[in-house]
């Protein structure tokens, strides 16, 4: 058999056949639900008749509008009456079907996609989809996650396969280790900033080289999340002792001889030596500077010593126009330094960073001092209630809030404000969240890109500086 | 799924680069639980002067004189004529739907995301990818020319213009049939439900750990 990347080992070992439209039928180990995505599904198989074709591969967990507030009151803590609605209507089905679910009063329940992880549900060599783009984050492990829209939901529901043709091969080859203060986050927005959010349009990315295996399964996570904002349905990084280590012992990873059976075909999740790549990226880690988005795309970011860019300078009038209406939209001149923007609110939060390591590191820069006097707001929303429970046990909560930050409950929150949280027009936020677009956080609201570390120094200083010189 | 065969009418020009979903339908109003009710809220931050909510028709919103849709040239508009990267950002198939419901049947553009092209294909909304400097072109014939109308004929994959010119596009042949007959995508797969359920069971065997949550 010739030489094969990762993807074309997962994606054939679930190839079920080819549809009489040339498609392929890709069998789905693991679906993940949240209530926004969903109900249609649900409503389309009972509209038609149909079952799960099998229960045990859904898992459930409300995460996008939940408040961050009043979580002990569970469902009556929405305010919202058609956000509830939604949230009762994820309780109702998974119920009927018989799904499990970690609900609004669940420690268990959180982000989508930190929860998956955090259970062992995510395992390498798995198929995963859900009906949520930031689903390429479960990469992490080798395992193929993509996300999909609700048609595709419901498909998956009824025949546990989700039909389509295959991508490109993308190698994203990362070279170096990440310096002091510099994260993950800091590498995949400057990947996106080189090759562009249509950068990898019709690929799955394979991130390799001595800057990825030097990552934690956190980081690796922070990593192959943003995989769709550089336009990739999927990224993907082999599996080595990192991820085995963090998946042993988790409540749904296999246990005794299965965990040995798993583990051995693990371990053959790599890409081989000669496997050929459509494409490909290098980035150097080791050179790195904090990154800092300054515009309404992740492709439009700059270094923390750079400034806004001069649309007179950009290569045609097209592009020229677009910068200046990003400039526009953020309320920013060209040319004009990044240290020099102040900010109004900061969010450390969302399925790109919330996880445990991503609040250690914050809380680090953030412990003995204060919110500058500036900042109207600095949330943290941990991924989910066991990050949260871990984070009060490690005394991060206390720094947080000593320092002024709000201490809040888990879930999607102002990383797209279907809950409660969000900018009010023209406010300017750091956010460790994954979208810049214009009114993501709220409308009219104004959002810069950044790591956890950096969204605490700003909220320290209440404008942009580069963390390392407060290290 | 609503098929789709030949549409004619209005070109709307949308000249912005990498549309991304929150703006084609903004995340306040994903809170339905239906799959309609879409429409009146594609655009919004765009189409409106003001901040909407979920209810609020546009009869009392104040709308944006600006925003290309908005014109009065554009109006029953049935085909969007849109730059590199349409619908890229999330997954939401909540963007289809509102484009569907606000009335077009067709998007033109030089390249899509991938989520929302799949997504396009599920509810009989045609995406049609055309070289960039065809997509000048076009672009440049609707400014000019007030009601400029198109014909998208899906059988003879081709758009055919006033003067009688017509640009030809690719699709692949099965997409095309199942637009066409607009065939339900869950039972043509479970068409294949033994060969799905006997690979499933070939899975258990090799792979039993995924099967034992």
């Amino acid at each position: 058999m010739s030489a094969q990347t990762l993807y074309d080992k997962i994606w054939d070992a679930h190839a079920v056949g080819t549809r009489a439209d040339g498609q392929t039928m890709l069998y789905i180990d693991l679906q993940l639900l949240h209530e926004v995505t969903s109900p249609q599904a649900f409503a389309g198989l009972a509209l038609h008749g149909r079952g799960l074709w099998r229960v045990a591969a859904n898992l459930a967990t409300p995460d996008h509008n939940v408040p961050t507030e009043n979580r002990e009151l569970g469902l009556a803590g929405i305010e919202d009456a058609v956000a509830k609605q939604q949230v009762v209507t994820l309780d109702d089905n998974c119920r009927r079907y018989g799904i499990t679910q970690f609900d609004i009063l669940d420690p268990r329940q959180g982000i989508v996609h930190v929860v998956g992880p955090e259970q062992g549900a995510t395992q390498p060599g798995m198929t995963i989809v859900c009906g949520d783009s930031h689903t390429s984050t479960h990469g992490a492990f080798a395992a193929l996650a993509q996300g999909i829209g609700t048609s595709d939901v419901e498909h998956v529901m009824a025949t546990q396969c989700l039909v389509q043709s295959k991508a490109e091969n993308m190698r994203v080859a990362v070279d170096g280790a990440l310096t002091e203060g510099v994260y993950a986050k800091d590498l995949i927005l400057a990947i996106i900033g080189a090759i562009g959010t249509a950068g990898a349009t019709g690929h799955t990315i394979e991130y390799m080289g001595s800057g990825v295996l030097e990552l934690s399964m956190e980081a690796r996570m922070t990593l192959c999340n943003m995989s769709i904002e550089a336009g990739a349905r999927a990224g993907l990084v082999a599996v080595d002792d990192t991820t085995l280590e963090y998946l042993h012992g988790r409540p749904r990873a296999p246990q005794g001889e299965l965990w040995d059976l798993a583990h051995d075909y693990w371990l053959t999740l790599h890409s081989d030596d000669d496997a050929e790549f459509a494409s490909g990226f290098q980035i150097d880690a080791a050179t790195l500077i904090p990154q800092v988005t300054w515009g309404t795309s992740p492709e439009l970011v700059v270094g923390i010593d750079s400034a806004t860019p001069n649309p007179d300078d950009a290569p045609d009038p097209a592009q020229g126009q677009s910068l200046q209406l990003a400039l526009d939209y953020m309320g920013l001149a060209a040319d004009q330094p990044m240290v020099e923007i102040g900010l109004d609110r900061i969010f450390i939060g969302s399925c790109t960073n919330a996880r445990i390591e991503d609040l250690r590191a914050a809380a680090n820069v953030v412990r003995g001092r204060k919110v500058a006097k500036r900042i109207k707001q600095a949330l943290v929303v941990p991924g989910s209630g066991l990050v949260k429970a871990q984070a009060e046990a490690e005394g991060l909560a206390d720094v947080f809030l000593e320092a002024g930050f709000e201490w809040r409950a888990a879930g999607c929150s102002m990383c797209l404000a279907m809950n409660p949280d969000r900018l009010q027009p023209e406010e300017r936020c750091a956010s460790t969240s994954n979208r810049n677009f214009e009114g993501r956080q709220g409308h009219g609201g104004r959002t810069h890109l950044v790591s956890p570390v950096m969204a605490a120094a700003a909220a320290i200083q209440g404008r942009f500086v580069d963390v390392r010189s407060l290290l | 799924m609503r098929s789709f065969e030949r549409v004619t009418g209005i070109v709307a020009p949308l000249d912005r680069l990498n549309v991304d979903t929150d703006q084609i339908i903004p995340k306040q109003f994903l809170k339905s639980i239906k799959r309609t009710g879409f429409g009146d809220n594609l655009f919004d931050a765009w189409r409106f002067a003001d901040e909407g909510a979920i209810g609020k028709t546009p009869n009392e919103r104040r709308l944006n004189p600006d925003f290309v849709l908005n014109q009065s040239r554009y109006q029953d508009a049935r085909i969007l004529l849109a730059r590199r990267n349409f619908g890229c950002g999330s997954s939401r198939e909540h963007a289809v739907w509102s484009l569907l419901e606000f009335g077009f049947r067709c998007v033109i553009a030089p390249s899509f995301a991938d989520i929302f092209l799949s997504n396009c294909f599920k509810n009989g909304l045609l995406p049609i990818v055309l070289e960039e400097e065809v997509i000048d072109e076009l672009f440049e014939m609707v400014n000019a020319c007030t009601g400029f109308e198109v014909n998208v004929d899906l059988p003879a994959q081709a758009i055919l213009l006033p003067a009688g010119e017509r640009f030809e596009f690719a699709i692949d042949p099965f997409k095309k049939r199942t637009l066409i007959e607009g065939l339900d995508d869950i039972d043509l797969t479970l068409d294949y439900r033994e060969e799905i359920a006997a690979f499933e069971s070939r899975h258990r065997q090799r792979m039993p750990w995924i099967f034992i949550n």
